[in-house]
């Protein structure tokens, strides 16, 4: 990591950079909304931007607004964070291999990793003359910014201000049904995209919208390890 | 606000730390495994794969489909998405085109 120059770390955000777009417009906007919603629960920009800085954690912060509304338990909240974060623990595996040798940024780059930084890292083929660990370091850098400025641009908005952006938050969702189309294109096998969705689906089925996260996981896992042992016999 | 200063600091520290844990965990528990592992390497090839579509559903996990606009600008949009993005491959087009096309449908037309 020592011998990183300026121009490498040049060349690692201005790849870097057009990546991060579409996660650029979705958190301003979901920042904005998120900035305000928090102002109207009379929590001011200096505690959305404190939080937005400190947690960065898009879904656990808009869980966070019913605990900061509610009464106090301290371990609901901690135990409902880790809930709607448990898809995280698949993103950690995924990485592993490539965050190896990411030396000191590692620390940072394993905090910020969000679903958005979690699917260009994850997706994203790099040619051989950039520096991985700072092209990492800058998506993950650059979408915890676009994250703290939107949530602090809202908590200065307040609700004063209307505007018709409806249906705009679908960009995140257009950007990871991008991704998937991406990697069943560049893949031959198409069994773990399957799986990723079919036992999403009957999970959500069955356990509904709040709980079905876990039990797809689980299922995802016992699927992809069939898959294998009988792949290998 | 309900809460006390404190309290709403409590709070934050609370998801903060929950955040961080469900980050930091799979690195701690693998730290000293073998990446080499033909499981874990396995799971860290196949599992990126599943944990986009995982995603893909999440998003949509509040789509209601037995009442008005029963899921229609999602399917009309994703359909675009993948119809585009699988014939030209141009990450910012395909997001651009979807985000579009869902904002017109749920503004000028599912109302």
């Amino acid at each position: 990591m020592k011998g990183t120059s300026l121009e490498e770390k040049k060349l690692a955000l201005k790849t870097a950079f057009p990546h991060t777009l579409p996660v650029l417009t979705g958190f301003i906007f979901l920042g904005i909304a998120y900035g305000i919603l928090m102002d109207t629960k009379g929590y001011g920009i200096i505690w959305v931007t404190f939080m937005s800085l400190i947690t960065y954690a898009g879904s656990s912060q808009y869980v966070a607004i019913t605990f900061l509304t509610s009464a106090f338990n301290p371990i609901y909240a901690l135990i409902m964070t880790l809930t709607v974060n448990a898809r995280h623990l698949f993103y950690g595996i995924s990485l592993l291999d490539k965050y190896k040798n990411t030396g000191k940024l590692k620390p940072y780059l394993i905090f910020g990793l969000g679903d958005e930084t979690f699917s260009i890292v994850c997706s994203t083929e790099l040619p051989k003359d950039v520096n991985k660990a700072w092209f990492y370091f800058f998506v993950t850098f650059l979408n915890h910014m676009y994250w703290v400025l939107g949530s602090a641009l809202g908590g200065l908005i307040g609700n004063r201000i209307t505007f018709n952006t409806k249906g705009l938050d679908f960009v995140l969702t257009a950007l990871f049904a991008t991704i998937f189309v991406g990697q069943w294109k560049s893949r031959k096998d198409h069994i773990p995209a399957l799986v990723g969705v079919v036992c999403s689906i009957i999970s959500l089925l069955i356990f509904g919208e709040n709980a079905f996260i876990i039990p797809a996981m689980i299922s995802i896992l016992i699927v992809l390890s069939i898959k294998r042992v009988r792949g290998n016999a | 606000m309900t809460l006390t200063t404190s309290q709403a600091l409590i709070i934050m520290a609370m998801v903060t730390l929950g955040t961080i844990i469900s980050r930091f965990l799979p690195f701690i528990l693998f730290k000293h495994a073998d990446t080499e592992n033909a499981y874990i390497k396995y799971l860290g090839q196949v599992l990126p794969l599943s944990a986009i579509g995982l995603l893909v559903v999440y998003c949509l996990k509040d789509v209601s489909f037995t009442s008005s606009p029963r899921g229609i600008p999602e399917a009309i949009s994703l359909i675009i998405i993948a119809l585009l993005h699988y014939s030209k491959e141009n990450t910012l087009l395909s997001i651009g085109v979807g985000t579009l096309t869902y904002m017109a449908l749920v503004q000028f037309v599912f109302i």
